[in-house]
């Protein structure tokens, strides 16, 4: 495979330049993504092994701390090692072509914030392997149980974890500050902000939140490395400290974190919707400001994962309503996705199927969510499953379902050859089926009161547990498909032009690949975007 | 369709290179701000809910040494500001000396500061008191350290030729970098010294 005429494409690299350190914001964004999905297969793997122990009550396939480790590790790796990179390898990809910009702000920064993930990932997976085991204090990592280290070694699994998240932070907010830069500085002559593609706007938005959020998560995290390392107490309560303001910290990023993974979904369900609809997206400025309102409003809403921890009543009152409130622009945007395919002349190509199935699951989740929102309710179900359910619906049914789908769309931008569409397809419906099966049955469960980071349970929750669990497996052989068809089409898949989905995007007026420094003429921006009532040429449609 | 492919690639006539420094610099920091806002909301609480504060036997710190700390990060911050004034007049010779005057005393600063740390009654496992002062300090000299660091570099980089002919990026971000430290300090000054002991 590796001696394939690369020069049929022009501007292809070969594979090898992408385990390469270089500063062009196309070969990191790839590299983002292809290292982002490697850690999804491996906590998709620890997943199964959660699954395969809740098959039964019983505890029989672990035992509990390692059972500890591997939810925690789970959660961490899916999210500051999937979500985030993926999502941040394709805005590296797209950004300054969408943008009309030659690179991005400050490209060497960008690579060495693309270069201390992987150090992440050895240092999370390594902490299985250490003497302790792994991190047990689940993806929050709440004090005290957090800062106990039973073993009393210096380096153990908590230790490597903070290190972890404290690295995964720094890149981070060199990333933010690159893409801010880029968006604010480098767009092409024309490009305001009101004629910026939607997911320009969503990626501007989830980053100032990266920006003014996660160092709270960083001061948090050092002052529990501290109490855990090197004897401070800020978070004892047995020594003055209090955990609560952990919680505080922690929340103050970890909810705006989800809107940091969940905006850029946004983006791309706002792109591809209107190619395979060819109508113009609806409300596009709408859509668009209340990206950025989501972003403002996400910053005042964090207490609402904190109804339980002994939140006085006006506290809980206010940030059930400001939850609630998110509802308004984020309804904006479903109902401007509704509109926008209503009545379109729809092209259910696997990119399109990926983004309507991760709106109905969104629409899902964010209908659960405001049942949370609801203190009252809360109460009951807080640290059941049916707030895993939630969860579950937006960061594998919206947010990883919209990854998918954005591959599909720009992987002709990126390769210059289609994906094999029967597969694609395929692979839309394992994950489709997979995903509901796995996480529906977490609400009836978690209304019965099933608890969540528990490797045992009463046998009467059996029969929806094993649902649960035969949706996981089918989600792990769902990816078998989708690497195949990634792999063989990369190398073999059929050539086509440049603009294989009769876009209007930018991004699509450029070679596939595009060469380095994208433009060879940098374009000026006189329209909005999504002009798809415009008379077109459309006769270069190529059916798959 | 193909024929995209094959154009000439031209090179776009050399434009203004857009100040991404002057934008993303100032990015940063209001970032990094947020790190120490972290810190002072926890100290905040901790210290309005735990009384007695300090360990047995301390009541309060040295406001004398750290008023003259003070006095030397803001005069540092005054050198800078004309530094950078003798800079865009193009005195060379000035902007170096008063560059060097802002690495002096930032140096004496941090002397001052290892001083009252290798004084301190208290460790860092003092209870609330002990984790927040060491914390703060701690983390604010960090700053300061990077600080002169950087104030070294750009020091030896104002001793190549030509070097600013390009624009003063650099050192405007450094010295904007100056300014944060300074202002962050006299926050801290403001919540750990000031704050009446009871
Ligand atoms: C209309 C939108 C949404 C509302 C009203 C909402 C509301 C809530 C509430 C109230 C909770 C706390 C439940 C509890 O801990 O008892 C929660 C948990 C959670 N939500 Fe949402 N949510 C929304 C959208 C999202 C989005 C877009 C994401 C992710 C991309 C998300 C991810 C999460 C996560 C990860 C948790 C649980 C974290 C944990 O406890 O470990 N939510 N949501
Ligand atoms: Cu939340």
């Amino acid at each position: 495979m590796t001696n394939q005429p690369t020069a049929s494409v022009p501007f292809q690299r070969p594979w090898h330049d992408y385990l390469k350190f270089s500063t062009d914001h196309k070969v990191i964004g790839i590299q983002y993504l292809l290292m982002s999905f490697c850690f999804f297969l491996v906590a998709g793997l620890l997943a199964m092994i959660i699954r395969a122990e809740l098959l039964t009550p019983q505890l029989d396939v672990v035992d509990r701390s390692l059972y500890n480790g591997l939810f925690t590790l789970h959660g961490t790796i899916m999210i500051f090692l999937w979500i985030f990179p993926a999502n941040v390898g394709l805005a590296n990809y797209l950004i300054p072509l969408m943008i009309g910009a030659k690179d991005v702000a400050f490209p060497v920064l960008n690579a060495i914030a693309f270069w201390l993930m992987p150090v992440v990932g050895v240092l999370l997976i390594g902490s299985f392997f250490l003497p302790t085991g792994a991190a047990q204090a689940g993806w929050w990592s709440y004090p005290p149980v957090s800062i106990q280290n039973p073993s009393g070694n210096f380096i153990n699994g908590e230790f490597l974890w903070l290190l972890a998240v404290a690295t995964s932070g720094v890149s981070s907010i060199m990333g933010g500050v690159n893409f801010v830069t880029t968006v604010w500085k480098l767009r092409a002559p024309g490009l305001t902000l009101l004629k910026m593609p939607v997911y320009v706007w969503t990626i501007l938005s989830a980053q100032i939140l990266q920006l003014f959020c996660l160092p709270a998560l960083t001061g948090g995290a050092v002052m529990l490395l501290f109490d855990l390392s090197f004897g401070t107490t800020f978070f004892d309560p047995f020594n003055q400290g209090n955990p609560i303001i952990y919680q505080h910290l922690f929340w103050f990023y970890s909810h705006p974190a989800v809107y940091v993974m969940a905006l850029p979904a946004f983006g791309v369900f706002s792109e591809i919707l209107p190619v395979f609809a060819r109508k113009p997206l609806f409300g596009y400025k709408t859509v668009a400001i209340s990206s950025f309102l989501i972003a403002i409003q996400g910053t005042f809403v964090w207490v609402h994962h904190m109804f339980t921890s002994a939140t006085p009543n006006w506290m809980r009152m206010f940030f059930m309503a400001s939850t609630m409130l998110i509802a308004v622009p984020t309804g904006i945007k479903v109902l401007a996705w509704t509109a926008t395919v209503w009545r379109g002349s729809l092209r259910l190509k696997t990119p399109m199927l990926f983004c309507l199935g991760g709106i109905l699951m969104f629409l899902f989740a964010g209908i659960t969510g405001i049942m949370l929102a609801s203190a009252p309710f809360d109460l009951h179900v807080n640290n059941t499953y049916f707030v895993v359910g939630h969860f579950h619906y937006v960061v594998f049914g919206t947010v990883t379902m919209a990854i998918y789908g954005a591959i599909y769309f720009w992987f002709p931008k990126m390769t210059g050859r289609m994906y094999n569409e029967a597969w694609g397809k395929l692979h839309f419906a394992l994950t489709f089926i997979g995903a509901n099966l796995n996480f529906f049955p977490m609400h009836p469960i978690g209304l019965q009161g099933m608890l969540r980071r528990i490797s045992s349970y009463d046998p009467e929750y059996t029969a929806w547990n094993v649902v649960a669990s035969l949706g996981a497996f089918l989600l792990g052989m769902s990816t078998l498909p989708f690497i195949a068809n990634m792999v063989a089409s990369a190398f073999q898949g059929r050539r086509v032009g440049n603009n294989p989905w009769n876009s209007l995007g930018l991004e699509w007026t450029t070679p596939s690949p595009p060469p380095e420094e994208n433009f060879e003429v940098i374009p000026t921006i006189t329209v909005e975007p999504y002009g798809y009532d415009r008379p077109v040429d459309l006769t270069t449609e190529v059916t798959t | 369709m193909e024929s995209g492919n094959h154009l000439p690639h031209v090179e776009p006539t050399e434009e203004q290179e857009p100040d991404n420094l002057g934008f993303g610099f100032p990015v940063f920091l209001m970032s990094e701000s947020v790190v120490f806002l972290s810190f002072f909301v926890t100290y905040t609480i901790l210290r309005l809910t735990n009384k007695p504060w300090f360990p047995p036997g301390v009541d309060g710190l040295d406001v004398t040494r750290g008023a003259i700390n003070t006095l030397v990060l803001v005069t540092s911050s005054g050198a800078i500001i004309l530094a950078e004034k003798a800079l865009h007049r193009g005195e060379m010779k000035l902007f170096r000396l008063l560059w060097l005057a802002t690495i002096s005393l930032g140096i004496v600063f941090l002397f001052g500061q290892a001083a009252e740390w290798a004084g301190m009654p208290f460790g860092l496992d003092a209870g609330s008191a002990g984790g927040t002062f060491f914390l703060l300090t701690g983390f604010h000299g960090l700053h300061v350290f990077t600080g002169v660091c950087l104030l070294l570099y750009m020091y030896w980089r104002s001793l190549q030729p030509h070097n600013f002919d390009g624009g003063h990026e650099g050192v405007t971000a450094i010295a904007l970098f100056w300014h944060f430290v300074d202002v962050i300090w006299i926050i801290l000054f403001i919540l750990l010294y000031l704050w009446p002991v009871n």
